[in-house]
């Protein structure tokens, strides 16, 4: 029988050591041995990017990575976005911006346009469609997903009114014409 | 979504690896190398794969990397996809591998698949294996006896099958440098995070305001990447006019018998390929229509 | 003490949403999140035969396995897990197998499950799935639905046919037309033409999870489902266990698109193996057998005929229908052909119309609601139709419509299919579009094109559309033999502190209710929007409910949690009253207080609830409790109806059909949150898009899932996709004190037609009549290659 090896991980800022069975997904380790189940699994051949996570500060599907493989090395989680109780520019960006409705797929989302914006801080939005390729969504058309991601990129400061801006997205829209 | 239990090494040497696969092989167990696992996982967690062993090659330093060898370069075969689109090496001297490897599946995948992964994974769908081959690059291979050399159009044999013997590691590819050719990668997909239906690989080289040269390799036109060498014929001599190329690449599925899947049947798919051929060396020779 | 100024209402603001917050930091709660005290997990044993005999089933290897506590097979559980529900026998005569969550003789299509592992970890069920043996006596499949009609081959050894039923409506019948064939003999033009709706899997993101906890007095589901009240009630009739006995909870649910409306065999089993093991047990899908076993949606036959005048004025429609239930009949299965026999007329006032409806079984997974859960199919058809008309009378496709569209004063309007349609305005909806669009401008660069021999085609794709939302008052669910009513539960309870707390039927799964009602709420009680809070989806807090599906909720549900506010209102009158030393009569309610009229003193909501609370101080009788509840059944479907536009361009070379500019511009009557309206819109558009052009459940001629993991399955990302420019337009409802329509479905509904239409515009000089969805690039290219050896038609 398969023996079980120990990894060091260092995940969202603290230090891990456990003894996991080599087939353990990394996915898995992070949810049911970690207890980061803002990591979500939406299928099982790496299509849906729900499971996104960053591995040394690049975006990878943890569904598509061994335990094993992530020994000595550094994960960011959806959980280790936010700062002293701030929630990071994507994540803010995609309340306002109307960016999630269920939310599963969010968390990958957000994580890999976090690695999106790290690559290409200036993406046009072709940019940053290809660059969510990765990453499917059933709820949100995507329109506002690349909205929010857009408004960071362009530095836009929310204010805390509450009150969305899509209303003006939406007199954008209109007149974008062809897109 | 849960593999089968099997046991992980991690050697840290070529050396280590393969003593490994030889005590797998001598042991009778089914033994599987992981470069970037984005091919490997899926088909393990579906478990259409089963191995006893699975032997890590991610430890290993020195098999990532590009190094400029003067005429050629060498790309280590557990760099990266993303690595591969972004090295300026490869950017310089042999970007339409640079190109093919930023259509690989998504950016999260780019980021774990390898190049060496993917050619000895060999998918007659991946992108890597064509245009390699159009630019007869050399697979650098080590084994129980030593270190070998496969040319490009030898290294490809069968469905999923290379000349990586058992027991053996691809350990990088050296391509010799195109200096002053154009090329292209023109991959046909439904939607973006799609493996080919076709694409096609090409590189020109232009003398007088006409083409001297040309290579094409076809991606999923047949079990293994093809390279189309009577329309490279073809194109020798070509004018710099769309229908002139369109006429060199009017026969290039010649000969070629791909499948048919809910992508398309054979018959579209040859019929694609011609489309997608004029339409690569177009770009190629930088005379891109509206559909780049 | 003053009354607080007037504040901008909440209703029309495009309010963030309060569920945000738990979603963008990962502390959600889905199903699978959850790990209860010595949980343990299960695996499903799948059949791979479409179609089988089950001889026998062996699980001492797997219950020999490392982990394993517990394998059981559809024998072993025959005796309690009873048979899987419909709820709507569409006809009396209605057949149906039965349909065991595990099967016990026969399995009827690939994907049933046939024996369930029970083990510590979900990796050692996993493994000893492997270790069942099962033997099966393979029987002749039928995957083809038409072929299915025939009867040549039966999907089910019990039944003698594969028909379940027929339903049939005919406007002469009703009373509510002319007769269809008289109609059309007497028709200039006759278009004929058969239309298939592909099928489809509606692919929510979070694979569906339970969890069942067996101990303490009752039996605790968490579960990813849109109804778990229904889920409950379903769930006790089927199980014989007492309502009261189960609470069903819905956490966090990872959209559901009809998808999770369901009762499903992995509900009912995981249930049974935490009563048997007397401990929590977890189930979670793979993607792969969500994909094969979770509901289908769609497939359907179309046969078609429409008439017209060479006016262009349409006479009447006939529709024959072939619906493909799968192997089985889930929920409301056999009534999804039933929501699209109101629709096909559409917002067209023709005089005729015959539908008629054959259900029936085919060895694939049984299909069910998905987005717009027969309306998609109805629009679809008479908007394709409506373009076929056009181009056999030589009219532009708009001008067609126009003259056959009921205009915005003849409302409100009974139907050829016996609606009454309350109010509308298709003109104000069309010209919108048709300026956001530049219609003319496209229609130009469209000649310009055709002339040239433009290797790039242009296609201007149309669909107006409507359709019939709030399900539904319940009188009229009775009369289509649904099981149940229509009507939506809610709750305000106002707590002592001035907070409120709504409870509501309506049970959501990512449309953002909890936003919505507080905005409802927040106007009707002068109550700050944050101090609201939206209680729902466990049916020990919502007692009473029947969840969110067939854009019902704020339609429906909405307006339970109004009459509840307003109940809150008038119980608060009394003792506002009492304290205040005034008569009721005298008093007013605005902006949170009562206030004593023509007078300065008031009160407001906040302290009579405190003062409720203290009770020190009540008028003799009056109980110490504002809290109230309301049950609203609609007196009407509302209508929701739009127009969509797009230009599409067809690479003549490889077949690729893509969206240049998707304009649509809906009205769905009056509008709580901008934002969420258009989010739903969006999202609609995209699975609509997606049924146009890339989505197909596929089988083989032995009944294998072909598309079966997201590799075939092709849910498009955000590249595939186009930036929408949609707008709106407003006609109130009459059916509900909002004036709200419902805008869950819109999207979906409208968006196939457009992007089919368009593409054939695209390719039709050339000789193209028809693609079958997905209008996939080698589709595209066959039916040109096809046209131009056939030397093109027209």
């Amino acid at each position: 029988m398969a023996s079980s090896k120990s990894i060091h991980v260092e995940v969202d800022g603290a230090a891990y050591t456990d003894d996991v069975e080599p087939r353990l997904l990394l996915v898995q380790y992070l949810r049911e041995r970690l207890g980061k189940t803002g990591t979500l699994i939406g299928c099982d051949t790496t299509n849906c990017g729900a499971c996104t996570v960053h591995l040394d500060g690049e975006s990878v599907k943890s569904c598509t990575m061994f335990a094993v493989q992530a020994d000595g090395r550094k994960v960011t989680t959806i959980e280790g976005m936010a700062q002293n109780g701030k929630l990071a520019p994507l994540q803010e960006a995609f309340h306002q911006c109307h960016a999630l409705q269920c939310g599963f797929c969010t968390p990958g989302m957000i994580m890999q346009s976090a690695s999106l914006l790290k690559e290409n801080p200036n993406p046009t939005e072709t940019e940053i469609r290809e660059g969510l390729e990765g990453n499917l969504c059933r709820c949100t058309g995507y329109q506002n997903i690349v909205a929010a991601v857009k408004s960071v990129a362009d530095g836009v400061e929310y204010g805390d009114s509450g009150v969305s801006v899509a209303e003006s997205l939406v007199e954008d829209a209109e007149s974008a014409g062809v897109s | 979504m849960i593999p089968s239990a099997f046991d992980y090494a991690a050697p840290t040497t070529v050396e280590e690896a393969l003593s490994l696969l030889a005590g797998a092989d001598s042991a009778g167990d089914e033994v599987k190398l992981l470069a970037g696992g984005q091919s490997l996982i899926p088909v393990m967690k579906l478990r259409m794969a089963d191995p006893s062993l699975v032997v890590d090659l991610g430890r290993i330093p020195g098999l990532s990397g590009i190094t400029d060898d003067g005429a050629s370069l060498t790309i280590g075969a557990m760099t990266p996809h993303h690595t591969v689109a972004t090295d300026s090496l490869v950017l310089a001297h042999a970007p339409l591998i640079a190109q093919a490897a930023q259509t690989v599946a998504d950016p999260q995948v780019r980021h774990r698949g390898t190049i060496g992964g993917a050619l000895v994974h060999a998918d007659p769908a991946g992108d890597m294996p064509a245009p390699v081959l159009a630019l007869d690059a050399v697979f650098n291979i080590s084994g129980p006896n030593g270190s070998r050399s496969v040319a490009a159009a030898d290294f490809f044999q069968g469905y999923f099958t290379t000349a990586v013997e058992e027991g053996e590691i691809l350990t990088g590819i050296t391509v010799p440098k195109y200096g002053g050719w154009g090329s292209h990668y023109e991959k046909f997909t439904r939607v973006a995070q799609q493996w080919s239906i076709v694409a096609v690989a090409a590189a020109v080289r232009l003398e007088g305001g006409t083409i001297a040269e040309a290579r094409l390799g076809l991606t999923n036109m047949s079990s293994v990447p093809l390279r189309a060498t009577a329309t490279e014929a073809a194109l020798a001599g070509c004018e710099l006019r769309e229908d002139a190329i369109a006429a060199a690449c009017a026969n290039v599925a010649d000969g070629t018998e791909p499948a048919s899947d809910l992508n398309g049947d054979s018959a579209y798919r040859r019929h694609l390929a011609t489309v997608l051929a004029k339409r690569a060396v177009l770009a190629a020779v930088g005379l891109s229509g509206r559909k780049g | 003490m003053t009354a607080t100024a007037t504040s901008k209402p909440e209703v029309g603001t495009a309010r963030l949403r309060k569920e945000d917050a738990h979603l963008v930091t990962g502390r959600s709660r889905f199903t699978d999140n959850m790990v209860l005290p010595g949980m343990l997990h299960l695996a499903m044993v799948r059949s791979p035969f479409a179609h089988a005999r089950i001889l026998s089933v062996d699980t001492a290897a797997a219950k020999g396995s490392p982990g394993v506590l517990d394998v059981f097979t559809g024998a072993d559980v025959a005796a309690e897990q009873g048979s899987l529900p419909n709820a709507w026998p569409i006809t009396p005569d209605q057949k149906a197998p039965a349909h065991p969550a595990v099967a016990v003789d026969e399995v009827a299509f690939a994907g049933e499950i046939v024996a369930v592992i029970v083990a510590r970890s979900a990796a050692a069920a996993r493994d000893a799935v492997e270790l069942v043996d099962v033997d099966y006596e393979e029987l002749p499949v039928v995957m083809d639905l038409e072929e299915a009609y025939t009867d040549k081959v039966l999907a089910h050894t019990s039944l003698e046919s594969n028909k379940s039923a027929t339903w049939v409506f005919d406007s002469a019948q009703a009373g509510t037309g002319t007769d269809v064939d008289a109609e059309l003999a007497a028709s200039d033009v006759v278009v004929e033409r058969t239309m298939y709706q592909q099928r489809l899997i509606p692919a929510f993101m979070e694979p569906r999870s339970t969890v069942v906890d067996p101990t303490g007095q009752q039996i605790t589901m968490w579960s990813a489902t849109q109804i778990p009240h229904i889920l409950r009630l379903m769930l006790a009739l089927t199980l014989g266990i007492p309502e009261s006995k189960l609470r069903v909870v819905a956490p966090d649910v990872g959209g559901g698109f009809g998808g999770k409306l369901q009762v499903t065999p992995e509900e009912v089993i995981t249930v049974l193996a935490a009563r048997r093991m007397g401990k929590p047990v977890k189930y979670t899908e793979t993607r792969s057998e969500s994909l094969q076993a979770a509901h289908h949606g769609r497939a359907q036959v179309q046969r078609l005929r429409l008439g017209a005048t060479k006016e262009g004025i349409v006479t009447g429609l006939h529709v024959d229908l072939l619906a493909d239930m799968g192997a089985y009949l889930g929920l409301v299965t056999s009534g999804v052909p039933i929501l699209g026999a109101f629709m096909y007329n559409s917002i067209y006032k023709f005089p005729s119309y015959r539908f008629e409806c054959h259900n029936v079984f085919t060895n694939k997974a049984w299909t069910d609601a998905y987005r717009g859960a027969g309306r998609p199919e109805a629009t679809f058809a008479i908007e394709r139709m409506m373009d076929e008309l056009a181009v056999e009378l030589g009219m532009d496709p708009l001008e067609l419509r126009e003259k056959n569209w009921i205009k915005h004063e003849e409302f409100p309007f009974t139907t050829v299919a016996g609606l009454e349609y309350d109010t509308g305005n298709y003109e104000a909806a069309t010209q919108k579009a048709v300026e956001l669009f530049d219609y003319d401008g496209f229609r130009a660069e469209q000649k310009r094109r055709r002339d040239s021999g433009d290797t790039l085609q242009l296609g201007i794709g149309i669909s107006t559309f409507t359709e019939m939302c709030g399900l539904a008052p319940s009188r009229v669910l009775g009369s289509l033999s649904y099981g149940a009513g229509g009507w939506e539960h809610a709750q305000v309870r106002m707590l002592p502190t001035g907070h409120v707390e709504v409870v509501t039927g309506s049970s959501a799964h990512g449309q953002g209710h909890e936003t919505a009602w507080s905005q409802l709420v927040a106007d009707r009680l002068g109550v700050p929007f944050e101090n609201i809070e939206v209680l729902h989806g466990d049916t020990q807090v919502s007692q009473r409910g029947l969840d969110t599906y067939g854009s019902r909720s704020l339609s429906v549900g909405g307006m339970a949690v109004l009459a509840a506010a307003d109940k809150v209102i008038e119980k608060a009158k009394v003792i506002a009253a009492h304290l205040m030393e005034a008569s009721e009569e005298d008093l007013e309610f605005a902006n949170g207080s009562f206030t004593v009229k023509g007078t300065d003193q008031s009160t407001a909501l906040g302290e009579v609830a405190l003062a409720v609370f203290a009770a020190h101080n009540l008028p003799d009788g009056v109980e110490p409790n504002l809290d109230s509840e309301a049950t609203f059944d609609p007196v009407n479907f509302s209508y929701p109806h739009g127009t969509h536009l797009a230009a599409m361009e067809v690479d003549t070379e490889t077949g690729e059909a893509r969206i240049l500019k998707y304009v649509c511009v809906d009205d769905v009557g009056v509008v709580v949150n901008p934002m969420l309206v258009e989010g739903q819109v969006h999202g609609g558009l995209a699975q609509g898009i997606a049924q146009a052009l890339y989505e197909e459940a596929v089988y083989d001629d032995a009944g294998t899932l072909v598309s079966g993991s997201f590799v075939d399955y092709l849910v498009p990302s955000a590249p595939d996709l186009p930036h929408y420019i949609t707008a709106r337009t407003e006609t109130p409802a009459t059916s509900n004190q909002l004036g709200a329509k419902g805008v869950g479905e819109a999207g979906t509904i409208a968006s196939t037609p457009a992007i089919v239409n368009g593409v054939i515009d695209a390719v039709r000089h050339l000789g193209v009549k028809d693609i079958k969805m997905p209008c996939t690039p080698a589709r595209v290219w066959h039916a040109l290659q096809e046209a131009k050896t056939t030397g093109g038609v027209q």
